[in-house]
């Protein structure tokens, strides 16, 4: 029993120790990507590491520090989401160039990208997302005059979409 | 990891120069997200496709950098904006390293 005990403590306080690690790594290796916009990693190591990212990690990359005012994205998302797995969401924003969409509340934040090019018609788009609880989702739009806009959502979530 | 992948696409047949149109695509696809456990409470590694782009007539529409939190089997509806007949190419990047490309030509009147 006591031996269970300790082991749980030794196991638990290691795996603080291994959180505090990636998150101290993370930061260090945020901080010179966020200055420029950089241009879509084509990575597959990169973007497993990327995963770890947090809400405000996300944020200061796409932003690179900007403020970010509120209006200006119209964020359409269902008040009620019985299952998390599939939850049907647009973003619309007249004008903008990129837009950021994240889910806080699941366990990687990051949700997409997307970059509209000069073929680009309505600056919308609509896809399915997963949500792991009630929350809210946000949007942040990068505009061609160079502002951020963002938008957030309420979604209630009865089934969460993560898996177990 | 990924078999059966069969991306759909809806464009359509026809358009007026100048027109913005909406457009559908679907890929099936498992994307697995890496958060799941299988049996033994092993985490199944992350599968997912973690790119698509939307070229209109060798011009960019749309490049999306997905995430784990989109769903099964990706969707994505947007608009592009038509002013002459040419061929979409719609291109997925999955994270083993395999690319789906799929092209769709409109006519343009």
């Amino acid at each position: 029993m006591n031996l269970n005990r300790r082991k749980t403590i030794a196991l638990g306080a290691g795996g603080v120790a291994a959180l505090l690690g990636t998150a101290a790594l993370a930061q260090t290796a945020a901080a010179p990507a966020a200055a420029p916009a950089a241009p879509a990693a084509p990575a597959t190591p990169a973007a497993s590491a990327a995963a770890a990212k947090t809400t405000d990690q996300w944020i200061a990359e796409f932003t690179g520090g900007a403020e970010v005012t509120d209006g200006g994205v119209a964020l359409t998302a269902p008040e009620i989401a019985e299952n998390g797995n599939t939850v049907p969401v647009s973003v619309a924003a007249e004008g903008a160039s990129e837009v950021l969409m994240l889910a806080p509340g699941n366990p990687t934040a990051g949700v997409m990208i997307a970059k509209f090019g000069p073929a680009a018609g309505k600056r919308e788009i609509a896809t399915r997302i997963r949500l792991a609880t009630t929350q809210d989702v946000v949007a942040i739009a990068k505009m061609e005059d160079g502002s951020f806009k963002r938008a957030t959502a309420n979604v209630k979530v009865t089934i969460g979409g993560c898996g177990g | 990891m990924a078999e059966n992948v069969k991306p759909r696409v809806k464009v359509p047949k026809s358009a007026s120069a100048g027109d913005v149109i909406t457009l559908k695509t679907l890929i099936s696809h498992p994307m697995e997200s890496g958060q799941r456990k299988d049996a033994d409470g092993k985490i199944i590694p992350r599968s997912i496709i973690n790119r698509f782009v939307v070229d209109f007539a060798g011009t960019n529409a749309l490049d999306v950098q997905l995430e784990p939190a989109i769903s099964t089997n990706p969707y994505f509806e947007f608009d592009v904006l038509v002013d002459k007949s040419g061929e979409f190419t719609f291109t997925w990047y999955d994270d083993d390293g395999s690319v789906y490309e799929e092209k769709q030509s409109i006519e343009v009147a």
